[in-house]
């Protein structure tokens, strides 16, 4: 049986992964959209384990709507991604330097 | 007017978003087939949709009382109405000032109207927001819109690279969302904001902290709030400054729409938490907002920082956690708008093909260029540094109030101070455009008179609003009582 501590547990460590994922990785968008994936994922993770020690199926609704808005999120991004690499022919994250944050 | 003890009509009471999501249809569908042909068919289309969404949002939705509808999901409340009025109104305005910018650079598509309703709907959906599922939704409807308005021009490689920035960055923002709604849905075993709020006691435990503390950065992030403003410079010096004028405006109402709703209505149980969070973030706001603008060269840029700044003052409105507090960042929001409204139009009107006219030297000698457009610009540039006939010192005025009332007197200290930081920049543009020598090579602004009348309105409705700042303000005050 596993417990709901374990799940959370699988849950954070898939939230770090991701975010660690999205602020170490210097080469590749691509990878940084799978890791914005991930990122939900792990929230939609939470919801699973939450809905089942509750009992309760809103939970696990919120997670059908998170799985369509995710789609639609990486729609988007591949979309900017096409439109990026259209002007630079590159998709390395190091070469996004043209605007000074 | 409605009478709620009716049975109420829900569909009647939704009817700006029924109408929104049936336009969006029908321009995107106009734009299909007649696009092409006829090239600004689609804008005229869309404020004609705007007018009418606003129209009908007068006879059916103007509730008198809070409503909840749809299980729970939706709320209609006069808050709810005014900001949706204000959306369809800030919209509007936004696309009367772009429609010269997009045609003399040749993107006048309809991607860009059918993207600045979409993202109305979703700022429509935050604020009539009662569910952890609607806030999510209306909160990704908004973003996605809007990531894909910076990235519209395909030409620019420079609004490619921001688009992307944002998108990043904003995922990450809705995945911070996200993880800390789960949270809260954990350990309140509801997802509607009502049951949460019912359910959330004071001292919170250390599971409600942590799921509240996801939600502070993420509205945070939404927001601009230092540290989390990293992108917000970035996108406003990139996108095309029509897609700029429209980020910097509209979606303010929406986050703060979310920031009321999340955590002023949805956690007042755990408002010491979330006031605890903010204060840092409203002072280092504050401060980095001020200080970096002085140094900016570029005019979009110093603008977005002055945006992080005033940001500050909203959040400081929230960091006194009171009705009065509310209502402050209330007004100052809707000021901020307007004040940003006229700004970025200033820009855009003075924008030609193959010319931005974003830096701050192409604004020297703008007096003798262009009269009218040099005193709309210097009135918002007063209103915004928070000088008295002007509305901006009232926004400020009642932030500082309501923090004075709550005991917060280092705050005000700050924000006092901070001010004064701020007239500096913006009273350099104001010297610039009437106290130097225009250099001779810059094209000449935008002349049509149906945009100079709009910007006109606008400049106008800082210094009305100002001498008589009575009405709104008692307006705001009302709503989130």
């Amino acid at each position: 049986m596993i417990t709901v501590a374990e799940m959370l547990t699988l849950s954070g460590v898939l939230f770090a992964l991701a975010v660690a994922g999205i602020f170490l990785n210097r080469k590749n968008i691509i990878l940084l959209l799978m890791c914005v994936e991930l990122l939900l994922l792990s929230a939609n993770f939470n919801f699973i384990a939450f809905s089942r020690m509750l009992g309760d199926l809103t939970g696990q609704v919120f997670v059908f709507f998170v799985l369509t808005v995710a789609a639609a999120e990486s729609a988007i991004g591949l979309a900017i991604l096409v439109v990026l690499f259209r002007e630079r022919r590159s998709i390395n994250v190091e070469d996004l330097n043209t605007l000074k944050g | 007017m409605l009478d709620p003890s009716n049975t109420l009509n829900p569909f009647a009471v939704a009817m700006p978003e029924i109408f929104l999501t049936a336009a969006i249809c029908v321009v995107l569908l106009f734009e299909a087939f007649f696009g092409a042909k006829r090239r600004g068919a689609t804008a005229t289309l869309t404020l004609f949709v705007l007018v009418i969404g606003a129209a009908l949002t007068v006879v059916y939705a103007n509730v008198t009382q809070r409503v909840v509808l749809f299980d729970g999901m939706y709320v209609a409340d006069p808050l709810a109405y005014v900001l949706k009025l204000a959306g369809f109104l800030i919209v509007a305005w936004v696309l009367l000032y772009s429609r010269s910018y997009l045609e003399n650079r040749d993107i006048l598509k309809g991607e860009y109207y059918v993207l600045a309703l979409t993202a109305l709907l979703g700022i429509f959906v935050l604020v009539s927001a009662n569910s952890l599922l609607t806030v999510y939704l209306g909160v990704e409807l908004l973003a996605l819109s809007v990531y894909a308005m910076v990235a519209f021009d395909r030409e620019s490689g420079v609004a490619a690279e921001a688009a992307m920035k944002y998108f990043v960055l904003g995922a990450i923002a809705s995945g911070m969302l996200l993880y800390g709604m789960s949270i809260i849905y954990g350990l309140t075993g509801t997802l509607s904001l009502d049951g949460i709020a019912a359910a959330l006691h004071s001292p919170s435990d250390l599971g409600v902290i942590l799921g509240l503390a996801f939600m502070v950065v993420a509205v945070a992030f939404k927001f601009g709030a230092v540290p989390f403003h990293m992108w917000l410079p970035d996108v406003y010096e990139g996108a095309p400054t029509s897609v700029t004028l429209f980020v910097g405006t509209a979606p303010k109402i929406a986050y703060f729409a979310l920031a009321l709703r999340l955590l002023a209505y949805g956690m007042p149980g755990a408002a010491i938490d979330w006031t605890r969070m903010l204060m840092p973030l409203a002072v280092l706001t504050l401060v980095v907002g001020n200080v970096v603008a002085i140094v900016q060269s570029n005019l979009k840029r110093m603008l977005a920082y002055s945006t992080i700044s005033h940001v500050g003052f909203i959040v400081l409105g929230f960091v006194a956690g009171t009705k009065s507090g509310y209502a402050a960042a209330l007004y100052y929001m809707l000021i901020y708008v307007l004040m940003a409204l006229g700004a970025f139009g200033v820009v855009v009107l003075a924008s030609r093909k193959g010319f931005e006219a974003d830096r701050l030297d192409d604004y020297k000698g703008m007096y003798r260029r262009d009269p009218l457009l040099a005193l709309a610009m210097a009135m918002l540039m007063f209103s915004m540094a928070g000088v008295p006939p002007f509305v901006g010192f009232w926004a400020k005025l009642r932030i500082i109030q309501a923090l004075w009332e709550t005991n917060h007197p280092w705050l005000v200290i700050i924000a006092v101070s901070m001010s004064v930081v701020g007239a500096f920049y913006y009273l350099r543009v104001v010297k610039l455009m009437y106290f130097d020598e225009a250099p001779e090579t810059l094209p000449a602004t935008v002349r049509s008179t149906g945009v100079r009348f709009a910007l006109g309105i606008n400049a106008a409705a800082v210094l009305v609003l100002g001498i008589l700042p009575a009405p709104l303000l008692d307006l705001c005050s009302r709503i989130i009582g």
